[in-house]
C-alpha cells in the first residue's frame, strides 16, 4: 500500500477499522495503570456503580480507537501529531467482550498557514460496538506532510 | 471528592508529578500509539518532534491517574474528618483536549486543576455537573497538556 500523503485525504472520505474486542483482562490492566477506579477494576463493585458492571476506562476506549487509528491509516502515512481534540463524546460503557470498530470520516482539509510542508486534516471517529451501538465519538485535527513537500 | 453544593468556581489543586521514562513511553506506545516518535530515539530525531516523546494518550492516562489518586485522598482526608465523601459519577466525555507541547523522556509533569463551571443536572436530580480544567507543566514550568472535564457529582441535598 502506497503512503498516504495530506493530498491523499479529502473531506467526505469514509474508512472503517475492525472489529477488535476487548477483553476483561486489558480492561482491568489499563485501569490498574491508570484509572482505578471500582468500575473499571471489580465486577462486583461495578454492579453497584451507575454503570452497573465492569466497563472500560474511557481513557482506554481512546487508546483503542488510537490503535486502530494507526493500525488503519496513520502508520501507513506522513502523520506528523495532532495539536489536539475538539470534543469527545463517551456515549454508552465498553463492556469485556465487546467488539469495537471504528468508522472514520474526514471532515475537512486545509494547508498551514505557518507551515507551507504542512497539512491539517480534521477527524471524525465514531467507535461502535458489535450492535452498532455508538460507544465513543472525538473530532480533532492532525497534521501531515505534503507530498509537494517530500 | 466534596459535595457539589461545596464546589466553588475557581477552586484550583495540584493533583501530583509523574516523570515520563523512555521504557514507559515506548511500552504504552507499542500498544496504543506505534507512531516511530513514540518508539524510537533515533526516527524521533528526524521527526518534527526532534526526539523521543510521549503519545498524547499517554499523558491524558497519566493525567487520569493523577485525578483518580487525588480524588481518593481527598475522600481519605474526609472520612478522618468524620465526613461522608461525595460520590463522582461517570463523565459523559471532554472537550478542548490540547497537546500543547510534547512531553519527552525525563520531563516530570505536574498537574493541576481548576473549577470552571458548574450546574444543577437537569436530567439527574440529585446530582451536579462540574466542568473542570486539567493543566499539565513540565519541569521548566511550560504548559504541555490541557483540557476540560466534565463529570457529574451528588449533591448535599440529595
Amino acid at each position: 500500500m502506497s503512503l498516504i500523503y495530506f493530498e491523499d485525504l479529502a473531506a467526505g472520505q469514509v474508512r472503517e477499522w475492525g472489529p477488535r474486542t476487548v477483553t476483561r483482562e486489558e480492561i482491568v490492566a489499563f485501569a490498574s495503570e491508570f484509572d482505578p477506579q471500582p468500575m473499571h477494576l471489580d465486577e462486583d463493585a461495578a454492579k453497584q456503580s451507575i454503570l452497573g458492571g465492569l466497563a472500560a476506562s474511557g481513557w482506554h476506549t481512546c487508546a483503542i480507537m488510537m490503535r486502530m487509528f494507526c493500525d488503519g491509516l496513520l502508520l501507513n502515512s506522513t502523520s506528523q501529531g495532532s495539536p489536539g481534540i475538539d470534543e469527545t463524546l463517551w456515549k454508552k460503557p465498553v463492556r469485556p467482550g465487546d467488539a469495537l470498530t471504528v468508522r472514520h470520516t474526514v471532515l475537512e482539509t486545509r494547508a498551514s498557514k505557518s507551515r507551507p510542508d504542512i497539512g491539517l486534516v480534521r477527524h471524525q471517529c465514531e467507535v461502535l460496538n458489535q450492535r452498532g451501538e455508538p460507544v465513543m465519538e472525538m473530532r480533532f485535527t492532525s497534521m501531515f506532510t505534503k507530498r509537494s513537500a517530500a | 471528592m466534596f459535595f457539589f453544593d461545596d464546589i466553588e468556581v475557581g477552586w484550583r489543586r495540584e493533583l501530583g508529578k509523574h516523570v515520563f521514562t523512555a521504557e514507559e513511553i515506548k511500552r504504552f506506545a507499542s500498544r496504543y500509539d506505534p507512531q516511530r516518535f513514540h518508539m524510537d530515539e533515533e526516527a524521533a530525531k528526524q521527526s518534527n518532534f526532534g526526539a523521543l516523546c510521549a503519545s498524547g494518550w499517554h499523558t491524558a492516562a497519566v493525567c487520569m491517574r493523577m485525578i483518580v489518586d487525588s480524588t481518593k485522598r481527598l475522600g481519605a482526608e474526609m472520612i478522618e474528618r468524620g465526613e461522608k465523601p461525595a460520590r463522582s459519577g461517570p463523565s459523559p466525555g471532554f472537550n478542548d483536549l490540547k497537546w500543547l507541547k510534547p512531553v519527552y523522556a525525563g520531563d516530570t509533569i505536574t498537574f493541576t486543576s481548576e473549577v470552571v463551571e458548574k450546574r444543577a443536572s437537569e436530567s439527574r436530580p440529585g446530582w451536579g455537573v462540574i466542568k473542570t480544567r486539567f493543566t499539565g507543566h513540565n519541569q521548566n514550568g511550560v504548559p504541555v497538556y490541557q483540557f476540560d472535564g466534565i463529570v457529574f457529582i451528588e449533591r448535599r441535598s440529595a
